[in-house]
């Protein structure tokens, strides 16, 4: 039989995964976990608890065309708080890897470039996002700058810290290799540690993008306009409870996804790891 | 042996390795490692001649510097006195002249078996025996990895691994191999073939050959002449010349000549060992090699 393709393929895998236990331990975790939630909330109301939106409030208003508190899918607004977030993640995701990539790189490969900015880099890393805020504010105008920049920082020192020990990870036996057959440094650096680090920098990138999230919503929190930090605040300024509710969750989903797909995308970068990383998954 | 033999099987074959024989002189080598007060002397005052077209196996104890000698004829290190030379000029680096076959596997994972292989002619962009990549896809008919060509390192076995190796070093016609106990952590079976087919490799142009063991019948298998070295600090012990037959066959190993080379070799290596039996560490590395042998 030839390999399917299309639309095939993803019947065929899905059929695959459906064969497994995995869909089915995952409902039951979820459903267990939601039980959970509903019957602390609002099947006994459980201490203080009773104050929280249970997850029968939460889905009727997200899915409700009138919503009570004002947010749900049928919202414009809604997909504003998303779009925003997104975006911000999606520049700041770009520069963070633009720059912590080559910058680790670079780090990795020469000692005398590692002993100029290493010291700086660790010093700055241990500063979490919000004690940059009120620098940020000051720095930046406008409310899309500051955040963004907040945003940006944290998974750049992840980013950049990952990729250098990826290239400290390769083994030497290839850059003797390399070195037997006759490249010159340049082509060791393209042939040997980019891809030798690779595995290092996707573990990294996959970081990265969940540390953006931390740092954007925090910024959000504190000076913003739209976003789901700012949805999340904003909300409980307000003494609304379940678009709060609302906007943590659709975070976590959004946030799932956004590592999802810098997964996918580091399997496809490295198809002569893929075997391996099958035997890892389990 | 003449040389025009083995020079006219290589071009029946369509592939000339031929690039004509070099030698290889090692005077008076020594090498240590560590700060002045905890000196840890691994090669002392080596001497070693490795004639054009022949192929030396060096045997000797795991632990007693094989692979730092390596290390030194692939120009990656510096011996600390005496001079390594190749047709008479010095080793000063690596050089693609002296290809190694490393101890553990270093295929770039993350290339395929093609793109391994044409990896240093391509990068120099100096290949002269015509189109690289008939000649690339030649070579890996010949060490029987055509349906491998596009795949990974990772989904390699061992004795292919090994082979993809092989061809990466020999599309680079250098003018002497060494290889480091290639054949070390291949199960028994994939191990002798891997042994056959290197040799069958190896008589057809009889490139200079230098090649590290610490088992002692790969060592008479193979060799046309056989270097024993001594425990740490290394030194040649001795050299004895095998004159088996080629093509070599493995039955010819229970001949009695090869039984009288074993037990010449065997004593010696026996020898280093008592020697330096209050040394715990080295005479557990002779111990190695004995206990492989089995009898
Ligand atoms: N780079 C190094 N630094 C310090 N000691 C080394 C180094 N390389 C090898 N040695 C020492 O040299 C000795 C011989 O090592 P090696 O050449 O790998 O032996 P073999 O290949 O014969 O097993 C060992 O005792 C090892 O500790
Ligand atoms: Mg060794």
């Amino acid at each position: 039989m030839s390999k399917p393709t299309g639309l095939a393929y993803f019947w065929y895998t899905l059929e695959q995964r459906m064969a497994t236990p995995t869909p089915y331990l995952t409902m039951f975790g979820l459903s267990l976990w939601i039980f959970t939630y509903w019957l602390l909330c609002e099947g006994l109301e459980f201490w203080r608890f009773g104050k929280i939106p249970g997850p029968v409030t939460v889905l009727t208003d997200w899915f409700a065309r009138d919503p009570f508190q004002g947010i749900s899918i049928f919202k414009e607004e809604y997909y504003i708080h998303i779009w925003s977030s997104c975006r911000r993640i999606a520049i700041a995701f770009c520069i963070a890897t633009g720059v912590g990539v080559p910058l680790g790189l670079f780090m990795g490969w020469s000692k005398a470039f590692r002993d100029y900015t290493f010291p700086i880099l660790e010093v700055l890393r241990p500063i979490p996002p919000l004690a940059w805020v009120p620098l940020a504010i000051l720095m930046f105008s406008g409310f899309e700058t500051p955040v963004i920049f907040l945003a940006t920082l944290a998974s750049l020192f992840v980013t950049t810290l990952n990729t250098m020990l990826g290239v400290d990870s390769i083994d030497e036996e290839y850059f003797r290799a390399a070195g037997c057959l006759g490249s010159s440094k340049w082509q060791i650096f393209t042939n040997v540690v980019v891809p030798g680090a690779l595995p290092f920098i996707f573990t990294g990138l996959q970081i990265s993008v969940g540390v953006a999230w931390f740092s954007l919503v925090a910024a959000e929190m504190v000076s913003g306009d739209y976003g789901l930090g700012y949805l999340i605040v904003d909300s409980f300024m307000n003494n609304v409870t379940v678009p709060m509710v609302i906007g943590m969750l659709t975070l976590g989903l959004v946030g799932w996804g956004t590592s999802v797909m810098v997964r996918q995308v580091g399997r496809q970068l490295m198809q002569w790891q893929v075997k391996e990383l099958a035997q890892q998954d389990r | 042996m003449t040389d025009a033999g083995p020079a006219n099987m290589a071009a029946s074959e369509g592939i000339d390795f031929g690039a004509g024989q070099s030698r290889m002189e090692l005077k008076n080598v020594s090498k240590g490692y560590g700060e002045e007060w905890e000196f840890d002397q691994v090669l002392g005052n080596l001497s070693l001649e490795v004639e054009a077209g022949m192929l030396t196996v060096v045997v000797g104890p795991s632990g007693c510097g094989k692979s730092t000698l390596v290390n030194l004829i692939a120009g990656f290190e510096t011996p600390d006195t005496g001079t390594i030379l190749l047709d008479g000029s010095e080793v000063t680096g690596p050089g693609k002249e002296r290809m190694v076959v490393f101890q553990e596997t270093a295929l770039m994972p993350w290339q395929t078996t093609y793109e391994n292989i044409v990896f240093g002619p391509k990068l120099r962009g100096d290949y002269q025996g015509g189109n690289l990549e008939a000649e690339a896809v030649k070579l890996i008919e010949k060490v029987g990895l055509a349906d491998f060509k596009d795949k990974y390192p990772l989904q390699l076995s061992g004795g292919m691994q090994r082979r993809a190796e092989l061809a990466r070093a020999l599309i680079n016609e250098p003018r002497i191999m060494i290889m480091d106990e290639p054949f070390r952590g291949l199960d028994a079976m994939s191990r002798e073939l891997m042994q056959e087919f290197f040799l069958k490799i190896f008589e057809e142009n009889r490139r200079t050959q230098i090649f590290v063991t610490s088992e002692i019948d790969e060592a008479i298998f193979l060799a046309d002449r056989l270097v024993v070295l001594s425990n740490k600090p290394a030194e040649v012990r001795t050299v004895i010349d095998i004159d088996l037959p080629r093509p070599r066959d493995f039955k010819m190993m229970s001949s009695p000549e090869a039984y009288r080379y074993k037990s010449e070799a065997m004593e010696i290596l026996h020898e280093e060992a008592m020697k330096s039996f209050s040394d715990s560490a080295s005479a557990s590395g002779f111990m190695e090699v004995y206990a492989k042998t089995g009898d």
